[in-house]
């Protein structure tokens, strides 16, 4: 059995490593490489998962070992704490990012009827994407502006007290956007 | 002797410095509010547009700066217009309309634009009176003295727009002052002045040589400065915030969150001055047990107990952490805090790891926190630049330093054994203690953690004494409490009161009761560890033994207020939801009783439920209650026990009549049209997604019942109220 000291050793080592390295944008491969100078190094495996989330929009299979080689844990581990974790996605998601609040507070503010419009308007359930890759539809937890429920958030902005009626609207500014950026 | 005093001194002074170099005190100050909930009510759009007015008009007197949240989200954003010597003018709902008219009236033209004032407070008297109207300081007992002063102000003939008097709540003085000395006190805004009173003449006084002439009466003026006097100069004339006593958010909308300086102004830092000079752990200790101050997290455990047993410890590595996960789906406190004091938390934290012997902390926040993340990484940042942070900090023997970790969304690792070993990057299930994390914790060394607003009310215990913060409190559990008051509510947003404070004056008395005149029906508190609280008990004072006793509990603070349109099963299934949802499997009752629960659950909400369930579901939430192994699956079923013990009506009515009283169960509602009522206006038949409504125009229209889906939308858009939910 190889301990996690000797698997620099290894034969192919140089080999799996470069293609480790390829696989990561270089920020995150120096990211872990200074963690590995840490005393604790496998307990940076959730923050290196999420820069490889913040980069890729999720955690793909490659990247998962990738992180695995370099950080020098066990695959097991890396695919047990992606999934353990809501935060972590492993299947790619639409460019914008939808995600209605399901708190407490949003919930009695009617934030079921919400999802519904969502749904309705988009096509699609929780965890899909649109066909043309634009809109993924998720629920969260508390986004912690409970005062101005009903709350969604689309990529890193909120929106609070949505109504079924202000949702086309929403929608539209994303999909203005979209076609401005098509035209230039 | 170390020279911590000496280093504090010069922090001091830069910070003064500073602030005179940018004209504080002589210039006119907007301040924006800035934090997630603000940002989503839309204030950077609001900071942009003062920015372009004060650019475009070329004037050198204006500073534009950012606040924290002040916690009433109703009515974000808030702006804040600071003119000297004049009274502190709050806008709300600011839109970048309305920053063009508050530009041009208010700061140019100096005529206040009535129509954004905050909860519409007054707005042009020339002075403002808050009166003490707590029962703890010795005056309360003249209850006289203070019609006396509104009849004086009466008889005067002096108008509300040159004096205007309001009652609030404490002004924090009964705790901090002799109680021999029997007066009664008067804050004046926009003087910042507090007085005591005693006698008619003082009154008098007051009247004839401040309000008429302008000159302080400095025989009346107060020595002592309470907690709360900065608050409340700035937001003493908001019904919502003047009933509230302010401990851990005393600077929350008061401080510029991302300014060191700032904070130091508002005697930031002194706290941990006074323990470095001092340089005795013990005292700290001894302090905080003093305090009786109890964990926010939701457990309420004694903190001066828990540092204490950390410091027994013979290993000489030690770790505190900051519990800044906040999961419960109905409450915001901590990122408030985080977001609109950083540095208060942190002195808190470093407070902490001095009195435990730690030289390391963590800072363990949700993911879904960024902005909360960037101003605790720039305060971070800011105390090592400043020597508050690091190698002998302040020039002591103590160093320390602090670093954040990131949670992922999963509600159980706010559980300290969870987080525990999130932090260590696994994943984050409990374990079994004892051990507890006070003896074997991060990385098997003795580990302190602590909620965020644990932290946030040690600073000033150290300021103001430990008999203070116990005072305020029950005989059990002293200071404050900071509650997330939403739902089904008037004003919305954080009530910080203190403990023993009865739920009708937090739900009625600061949040305003449900809007419209509706009735509450109950208040849910702890999240989904907590329970329902019919109307019936609101008298009670809360704190963490009597919310237990009602089978409730203080949790971290969220509180949902429930009307007669929240059906109370339906609300039990949602927390069952949520904690199905967040069981980490590691135990058995809890990964297949919350599943049985919730199926349970789903039937009678979808009216195949019998009355055998209702006894099955009792039993088994019992069973999970006692044997899980985690607070997550003992708590799991309290909203279960809860709701069947006040409304078990409810329940029954599910089952046995197949009906949802408060009309909110989708399959045990029906839609009929009223002939009565009904004009023939065809809307519903044109909303209709099935369709299924028929009618000519003109004619009553009819649902058929059979094909309806339910969706809502005819009783939604019908004007005419004919469209009845059965
Ligand atoms: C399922 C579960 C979730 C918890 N979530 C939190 C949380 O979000 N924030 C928190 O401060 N404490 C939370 N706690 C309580 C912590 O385990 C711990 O008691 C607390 O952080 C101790 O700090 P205190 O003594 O200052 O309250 C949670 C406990 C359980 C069982
Ligand atoms: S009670 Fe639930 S959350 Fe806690 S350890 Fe057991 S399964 Fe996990
Ligand atoms: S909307 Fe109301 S009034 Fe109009 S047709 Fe329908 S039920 Fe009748
Ligand atoms: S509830 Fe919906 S489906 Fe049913 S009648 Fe009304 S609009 Fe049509
Ligand atoms: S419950 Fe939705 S933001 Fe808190």
């Amino acid at each position: 059995m190889c301990t996690h000291n000797n698997i620099q050793n290894t034969d192919n080592w140089k080999e799996v490593e470069g293609f480790a390295k390829k696989a990561l944008p270089e920020h995150i491969v120096a990211f872990i490489e200074e963690c590995r100078q840490d005393a604790n190094p496998e307990s940076k495996l959730i923050k290196v998962l999420q820069l490889v989330q913040e980069h890729f929009g999720y955690l793909g299979r490659t990247q998962m070992d990738a992180v695995a080689q370099l950080l020098q844990v066990p695959m097991a581990k890396v695919s047990g704490v992606a999934t353990f974790y809501h935060f972590f996605r492993l299947v790619p998601r639409g460019k914008y990012l939808i995600r209605v609040c399901l708190g407490t507070a949003c919930y009695v503010k009617g934030a079921e009827r919400v999802v519904d419009k969502f749904k309705e308007e988009l096509g699609i359930r929780f965890g899909e994407t649109t066909k043309d890759g634009l809109f993924s539809l998720e629920g969260t937890r508390c986004l912690g502006c409970c005062g101005l429920a009903p709350v969604v958030e689309i990529n890193e902005e909120i929106f609070g007290q949505v109504t079924p009626d202000k949702i086309p609207a929403i929608l539209e500014h994303f999909t203005e956007k979209e076609s401005e950026i098509k035209t230039q | 002797m170390n020279n911590v005093n000496a280093n504090y001194e010069l922090l001091l002074q830069k910070a003064e410095e500073y602030r005179n170099s940018l004209g504080y005190g002589e210039k006119i100050r907007i301040r924006v509010g800035s934090a997630t909930c603000e940002h989503a009510a839309g204030s950077q759009i609001v900071y942009e547009e003062f920015q372009k007015h004060i650019l475009s008009s070329g004037r050198q007197d204006i500073i534009l700066e950012k606040t924290g949240c002040t916690g009433r989200c109703s009515c974000e954003p808030i702006v804040g217009v600071f003119i000297p010597n004049k009274l502190p003018v709050k806008y709300q709902l600011v839109k970048r309309e309305t920053v063009h008219k508050i530009f041009m009236d208010h700061i140019v033209g100096g005529k206040v634009v009535p129509e954004n004032l905050l909860d519409k407070t007054p707005d042009s008297c020339k002075y403002h009176i808050l009166m003490c109207d707590g029962t703890g300081c010795g005056g309360a007992l003249d209850s006289g003295l203070r019609f006396q002063f509104e009849m004086k102000i009466a008889e005067l003939g002096l108008k509300p727009e040159e004096v205007w008097l309001t009652h609030i709540g404490c002004l924090g003085f009964c705790t901090i002052m002799d109680k021999k000395e029997q007066t009664v006190q008067v804050m004046v805004r926009p003087d910042n002045i507090i007085y005591k009173i005693k006698t008619i003449k003082d009154i008098e006084d007051i009247i004839d040589s401040h309000f008429k002439k302008g000159k302080v009466v400095q025989r009346l003026v107060a020595k002592e400065k309470p907690i709360s006097q900065r608050f409340y100069n700035l937001y003493g004339d908001v019904a919502f915030f003047n009933k509230q006593t302010r401990i851990a958010l005393r600077n929350a909308g008061v401080v510029n969150p991302e300014s060191i300086y700032d904070y130091l102004h508002y005697k930031g830092f002194l706290a941990l001055k006074e323990v470095l000079q001092k340089n005795d752990p013990e005292w700290v200790v001894k302090q905080i047990t003093e305090s009786k101050l109890r964990g926010r997290g939701g457990g309420g455990f004694p903190t001066g107990q828990k540092w204490a047993s950390a410091r027994k410890t013979q290993e000489k590595i030690r770790y505190i952490i900051c519990n800044a996960d906040e999961g419960d789906p109905g409450a915001f406190m901590d990122r408030s805090m985080l977001e609109s004091d950083p540095f208060s938390i942190v002195e808190g934290m470093i407070i902490g790891g001095f009195a435990i012997g730690a030289q390391k902390g963590y800072f363990y926040i949700r993911a879904e926190y960024p902005l909360a993340v960037e101003r605790i990484s720039h305060a971070i940042e800011e105390c090592r630049k400043h020597n508050l942070l690091g190698q002998n900090i302040l020039g002591s023997d103590f160093s320390f330093d602090l670093e954040i970790r990131l949670g992922a969304g999963a509600f159980v690792c706010g559980e300290e054994t969870a987080l525990i070993h999130s932090i260590e990057g696994e994943r984050g299930q409990p374990r079994v203690r004892p051990p507890y994390p006070t003896e074997s914790g991060l990385w098997g060394k003795p580990t302190v953690i602590n909620n965020v607003e644990t932290f946030a009310n040690v600073p000033p215990i150290i300021v103001y004494g430990p008999d203070w913060f116990a005072q305020v409190g029950t005989r059990n559990s002293g200071g404050t409490k900071v509650f997330a008051l939403a739902g089904k509510i008037q004003r919305t947003g954080l009530v910080e009161v203190p403990m023993g404070t009865t739920l009708r004056d937090i739900v009625y008395g600061i949040g305003g009761g449900p809007a419209g005149g509706r009735k509450a029906k109950a208040i849910q508190t702890g999240g989904p560890a907590g329970g329902c609280i019919p109307e019936k008990y609101f008298d009670t004072p809360v704190d963490f033994d009597t919310l237990g006793k009602l089978g409730s509990i203080m949790g971290s603070g969220g509180m949902i207020v429930l009307d007669e349109d929240d059906c109370m099963v339906d609300v039990a299934k949602f927390y069952m939801e949520f904690c199905q949802d967040e069981s980490c499997g590691k135990c058995t009752p809890c990964r297949e009783g919350t599943k049985r629960i919730l199926e349970t659950l789903t039937r009678i909400t979808e009216g195949k439920g019998t009355e055998e369930d209702l006894a099955k579901l009792e039993r088994l939430a019992k069973l999970v209650k006692k044997s899980s192994l985690c607070g997550l699956g003992k708590a799991a079923p309290n909203p279960i026990l809860s709701t069947l013990n006040y409304f078990r009506d409810e329940y029954e009515a599910h089952v046995r009549d197949k009906k949802c009283p408060a009309h909110k169960c989708r399959s045990l509602i029906h839609y009929v049209i009223d002939p009565e009522k009904c004009v023939g206006c065809t809307m519903c038949a044109k909303n209709c997604p099935v369709p299924c409504i028929t009618g000519e125009r003109k004619e009553v229209h009819v649902i058929d019942t059979a094909r309806c889906i339910k969706c809502g939308r005819c009783f939604e858009v019908c004007r005419f109220k004919a469209v009845k939910k059965l």
